[in-house]
C-alpha cells in the first residue's frame, strides 16, 4: 500500500510534541497519586522491620478501636488466592507467618485520613522473632535456593585459546527511583467488583493476579491506565494493588494508597545485584575462541521476573561478538535481600559490564586497540548468537555503531576552574591541575520484546469517525512518549491527521503486553499499524477510492466522499492482535531461536577524575545506536539521553546500601541520583536499518542506552586512573585504593 | 490548628491548618492543587517547588502555618489563563517533558531563574536547576528547551 506520510501532518519521522505535554507543564495531568473520589478513605501499611522474622503475634483490635479507622486487614483476610506473582505466585499478599524481606507488608489499614491511618498502623500490636537472614548469593546457591539455573553449552568444551583473561565482577543494587511513588485508588462498584487506577506497566497482567486474590470473577476487576511518574521496570511487578482493592471491598468505600519515599524503596523490585566470573580466550590475532562465565543474580525472597532476568544475563553474556565455544551458567538466587526484578536493561546491564570489562582486559593482554578487538569479533546479520546459536536475521550494525561512535569528535580538554565543571562540583574540593581525563568505550546487544516462547502480543483497535481516528489500547504510557508515537503511526498509515489515543481499561480491550523490554513501539506500534491499514482499506472500499486523507476518500485525484459521508453509516473499525515472530523454549543447552529481535549500541565516555580524592565527573557520553527508524527524533533523543543518565548513575553513584538485608539509605538524601550538574553532554548518531517486523522498520530504543553506558564510563575511569575497577558503582575508595 | 491567611496564585485564602502540616500537604490534600508533586518529602528532588514571596522553596519543607501572610505561586498559577508561561511553552516544544512528575518543580524553578536572569547561560541553568531531579530525560532536553528560551 502507499504510505501517505509526506502529506500527513504529525506522521512518522516528525518530532511531534507530546499530547500530554501541556497538562504536565500546567500541573493538570492526573497521576495515580492525584486521584480522589467521594467518600474516599486512606490506606497505610505495616511493614516488617527485619529482613527475616517469624510473626509471633498480630492483634489488630487496638488499631480498629481508633475512631476513624474502618478496616485493619492481615493475610487471614485475603479473600482468594493467598499469594501473587507474575511468573510464580509465591509472594503472600501479606506476611503469612514469616517476613522474608525488610519492609514486607504485614497488615493494611483504611482510615478517614492519612494521619489516622498512620496512627492505626502504629497501634497494631505486633511481635516478631528476628531470624538469621540469608543474604549471601554463594550461600544461597549452596543451599539450593535457586529460582532458575540457565545454562549455555555451545561448541567444543575443551577448546582453548593461547591468550586468556579472567575477571570477577560485581554490581550493586540499583533502584529505578521513579519520581512518582507507588499509588493507587480503588473504587468499589457496589456489586462486589472494583475499579482500580494504579501505577502499573502492564494492566492485564496485574488484573490476572488481582481478581484471583480477591476471589471475584475476572471482569469484576477493571484496571485502568493511570498517570504514572516513571517506571523503568519498577512497575512491572505489583505493589499495593491487591491491598488497596481489599480495603475498598471490605469497607465499601473508595480507598487511596500512596507510598512515601521510604516505603517505595522496599516497595518495588530493583535491579539484581550480581557477582560474576568471566574467562575469555583468544588467538594471538584477537579472534575469540571461547567464553566461559558464571553469573549469580540476587533475586530477593520471591520469584518476580528473576527467571527471565537470569535468561537475559546468560544469553547476552558474550555481547555482540562471534565465538564458537561458549559455556555459561547463570543462577537467580533466593535470599532475604530486597526484592529484585525488572529494571531497564533487564539482566543485560549486569552481563555487559562484565563482558565489556573483559574485552578491554583482553585487548590490553593482546596489546591491541580495544575497538579493533571488538570489530574483529563483531557479530553481524547472518551470524549465530554466540550463546544460543540463533541466526541473527535483523540488521545488526555492530561494526557500524563502533565506527560511528569512534569517529565522533572528542570534547576539548577542559581548562576551566569553574567548580560546576570539576569533579566534586561546587564543594570546591579539587582544582584542575589535579584532574586527569580518561576515555572509554563499550558495546552492547539487547533483545527486543519477550523471549523464550512467551506468547507475546498486543491488541489495538482503530476507529475512524467523522471527527477523526481513535486508537484504543491498554498499553501503558510511563513517560517514554508511546502515546505520541502510536498516533504518528496511525496518522501515517491512515492518511488522516486527527488521531486520538484512547486509554482502555482491562475490560474494554485485550492486553497490549508490558511497557517494558523496549517492546511497545514495535508491539503496540505494530498492532496500531495493522489496524490502521485495515481501516484505511475499509474506507477505500466503502468510498470506492484509491486514497484516504483528512478530507475523505479520493479517486483519481478527486475527493469523492468526505469523512462525514464516509462515516454516515457508522464508524469504520478494526481490532488487531499483533504478534512478533514466534520464539522457542531453550533446549537443555540453552540453544534455540529464543529472541524476536535485537539491537546494538556503542558508547564512548569521557571522564575527568581526581585520582587522589576518588572524585569523578562524567564529562560526555557519546553513542551510536541501532534504532531501525526514528519515528519521532525528539523522542528518540530523549530516551537515549535519559537512558544514558541511568547508566552513568549506576557507574558512579547509585547503590542501595544493604546491611543484613536492611536498606540503609532508603531516602533521596542518601540514595544518590544524578542531578543537572552530574549530567554529561551527549552526542548521538542514529543508525537506521529497518527491523524486519517493527512498524515502518522501527526498533525499540529504551534499554540500549542504559546498557553499555555503564561499562563505557568505568572504562574511562580505568583509562584515567589505571585502576582495575571490577565493581559498580565505582566508589571514591575504589579509585583511591584506601 | 492555626488560621492562615495568604495569597495563593493571586487569590486571598484563609484556611485552618494543622500545626505539623506541611505546605505541600495543604496544597495537595486540602486546597485541591495537586500540581506540586510529593516525591521525597526531604527537599532533595524539587518536585514540589513553589514560589513563596518570590523565593523558590520546596513546599514539603515549609510548615503550612508559616505560609501566613505570604504570597505563594504554584505551578497551577504559572500560566495566564490559556496562555502558557514562556518556560512551560519551551519545555513542551523542546521535549523537556517525559513522565512529567518532576515537571511542575522544573517549571517553577526555571521561571524563578528567568525572573532574575532573562538570558541565563548553560552553566547558570544547570546550577539553578540542580535542586530538581529528573529521572527520565537525563536533563538534555530540559537544558536545550531553556537555552532556546534564553536566546529568544
Amino acid at each position: 500500500m502507499t504510505v501517505t506520510g509526506t502529506r500527513t501532518r504529525g506522521g512518522i519521522g516528525e518530532s511531534v510534541v507530546r499530547p500530554d505535554g501541556v497538562p504536565k507543564v500546567t500541573g493538570n495531568f492526573a497521576y495515580a497519586s492525584d486521584l480522589t473520589a467521594e467518600g474516599m478513605l486512606w490506606g497505610a501499611t505495616l511493614r516488617s522491620p527485619f529482613a527475616r522474622a517469624r510473626l509471633v503475634r498480630l492483634d489488630t483490635s487496638a488499631a480498629l478501636a481508633i475512631p476513624g479507622v474502618h478496616a485493619v486487614l492481615t493475610q487471614e483476610d485475603v479473600p482468594g488466592r493467598p499469594t501473587f506473582g507474575q511468573i510464580v505466585a509465591d509472594q503472600p499478599v501479606l506476611v503469612d507467618g514469616e517476613a522474608r524481606f525488610w519492609g514486607e507488608p504485614a497488615a493494611i489499614v483504611a482510615a478517614d485520613d492519612p494521619d489516622t491511618a498512620r496512627r492505626a498502623v502504629a497501634a497494631i500490636d505486633i511481635e516478631w522473632e528476628e531470624l538469621d537472614p540469608l543474604v549471601d548469593m554463594e550461600e544461597a546457591l549452596e543451599l539450593g535456593e535457586v529460582f532458575r539455573h540457565a545454562p549455555v553449552r555451545r561448541g567444543d568444551p575443551d577448546s582453548s585459546g593461547p591468550v586468556v583473561v579472567e575477571g570477577f565482577y560485581e554490581i550493586g543494587m540499583q533502584d529505578q527511583a521513579p519520581l512518582g511513588t507507588e499509588a493507587g485508588l480503588a473504587v468499589p462498584d457496589g456489586e462486589g467488583g472494583v475499579d482500580l487506577w494504579v501505577t502499573s506497566q502492564w494492566t492485564h497482567e496485574d488484573h490476572d493476579q488481582i481478581w484471583r486474590s480477591l476471589d471475584v470473577k475476572p471482569g469484576q476487576v477493571r484496571q485502568h491506565p493511570s498517570g504514572i511518574g516513571g517506571a523503568f521496570g519498577a512497575r512491572e511487578d505489583m505493589s499495593l494493588h491487591i491491598h488497596v482493592c481489599m480495603l475498598a471491598l471490605r469497607t465499601g468505600r473508595p480507598v487511596k494508597m500512596v507510598y512515601n519515599r521510604a516505603e517505595s524503596f522496599p516497595g518495588h523490585v530493583h535491579r539484581h545485584p550480581a557477582r560474576m566470573w568471566f574467562r575469555h580466550e583468544a588467538r594471538a590475532d584477537g579472534t575469540l575462541t571461547r567464553v566461559q562465565a558464571r553469573i549469580l543474580l540476587d533475586g530477593g525472597a520471591y520469584t518476580d521476573t528473576t527467571p527471565a532476568v537470569v535468561a537475559n544475563a546468560v544469553y547476552f553474556a558474550v555481547g555482540p561478538y562471534r565465538v564458537d565455544n561458549v559455556h555459561v551458567d547463570g543462577y537467580g538466587l533466593r535470599t532475604n535481600n530486597p526484592p529484585a526484578g525488572a529494571m531497564r536493561g533487564f539482566g543485560v546491564v549486569q552481563a555487559c559490564f562484565a563482558h565489556e570489562s573483559q574485552m578491554d582486559r583482553l585487548a590490553a593482554e593482546l596489546a591491541m586497540d580495544p575497538l579493533e578487538l571488538r570489530k574483529r569479533n563483531a557479530l553481524a546479520t547472518g551470524d549465530p548468537l554466540a550463546t544460543t546459536g540463533q541466526i541473527i536475521e535483523t540488521p545488526l550494525p555492530t561494526t557500524d555503531v563502533i565506527d560511528r561512535v569512534a569517529a565522533m569528535p572528542l570534547p576539548a580538554p577542559d581548562e576551566s576552574e569553574d567548580p560546576r565543571r570539576l569533579p566534586g562540583g561546587t564543594g570546591l574540593t579539587t582544582s584542575r591541575s589535579d584532574v586527569v581525563r580518561g576515555v572509554g568505550y563499550a558495546v552492547s546487544i539487547k533483545n527486543i520484546a519477550f523471549s523464550e516462547a512467551f506468547d507475546d502480543y498486543a491488541e489495538a483497535r482503530v476507529v475512524l469517525t467523522a471527527a477523526g481516528a481513535e486508537v484504543h489500547t491498554a498499553a501503558v504510557e510511563v513517560g517514554q512518549g508511546m502515546v505520541t508515537v502510536l498516533a504518528q503511526i496511525a496518522r501515517t498509515a491512515l492518511g488522516v491527521d486527527r488521531v486520538a489515543i484512547v486509554p482502555a481499561d482491562t475490560g474494554a480491550i485485550g492486553s497490549a503486553g508490558s511497557t517494558s523490554a523496549s517492546r511497545q513501539t514495535q508491539m503496540t506500534g505494530g498492532a496500531v499499524l495493522e489496524a490502521a491499514r485495515a481501516v484505511r482499506e475499509l474506507a477505500l472500499q466503502r468510498g470506492d477510492g484509491d486514497d484516504l486523507t483528512s478530507e475523505g476518500v479520493w479517486r483519481s485525484g478527486e475527493l469523492v466522499m468526505t469523512l462525514d459521508e464516509l462515516c454516515e453509516s457508522g464508524p469504520l473499525s478494526h481490532h488487531t492482535r499483533f504478534r512478533h515472530p514466534p520464539t522457542e523454549e531453550p533446549d537443555e543447552n540453552g540453544q534455540g531461536t529464543l529472541h524476536a529481535d535485537f539491537a546494538v549500541a556503542a558508547h564512548r565516555a569521557v571522564v575527568d577524575v581526581d585520582p587522589e580524592l576518588g572524585l569523578v565527573r562524567v564529562v560526555q557520553v557519546d553513542t551510536a545506536q541501532d534504532i531501525g527508524l526514528a519515528l519521532n527524533p525528539q523522542s528518540v533523543r530523549g530516551q537515549i539521553e535519559g537512558g544514558i543518565m541511568q547508566g552513568v548513575g549506576l557507574a558512579v553513584m547509585e547503590e542501595l546500601v544493604l546491611d543484613r538485608g536492611v536498606i540503609r539509605n532508603a531516602s533521596f538524601t542518601d540514595y544518590l541520583l544524578p542531578t543537572f550538574l552530574d549530567a554529561p553532554d551527549v552526542e548521538i548518531e542514529l543508525i537506521e536499518e529497518p527491523s524486519p517486523w517493527g512498524p515502518f522498520g522501527a526498533k525499540g530504543i529504551g534499554e540500549p542506552p542504559t546498557i553499555s553506558s555503564t561499562p563505557a564510563v568505568v572504562a574511562a575511569i580505568r583509562n584515567a586512573t589505571g585502576r582495575e575497577l571490577n565493581r559498580v558503582p565505582v566508589r571514591p575508595q575504589d579509585i583511591t585504593g584506601t | 490548628m492555626s488560621d492562615v491567611d495568604f495569597t495563593l496564585n493571586g487569590e486571598t485564602r484563609s484556611v485552618s491548618v494543622g500545626t505539623t502540616q506541611s505546605l505541600l500537604s495543604l496544597l495537595r490534600d486540602e486546597l485541591e492543587l495537586p500540581g506540586s508533586k510529593n516525591a521525597c518529602e526531604q527537599g532533595e528532588c524539587g518536585s514540589c517547588t513553589v514560589l513563596m514571596d518570590g523565593a523558590a522553596v520546596c513546599a514539603c519543607l515549609v510548615l503550612a502555618a508559616d505560609a501566613d501572610g505570604s504570597d505563594i505561586t504554584t505551578v497551577e498559577g504559572m500560566a495566564s489563563g490559556d496562555v502558557l508561561h514562556a518556560v512551560q511553552d519551551a519545555l513542551v516544544a523542546g521535549g523537556g517533558v517525559q513522565c512529567g512528575f518532576c515537571t511542575p518543580g522544573f517549571v517553577v524553578a526555571a521561571a524563578h531563574l528567568f525572573e532574575s536572569e532573562p538570558s541565563p547561560d548553560r552553566d547558570q541553568i544547570r546550577e539553578a536547576l540542580s535542586g530538581n531531579i529528573c529521572r527520565c530525560t537525563g536533563y538534555g532536553a530540559i537544558l536545550r528547551s531553556l537555552e532556546d528560551l534564553a536566546q529568544r
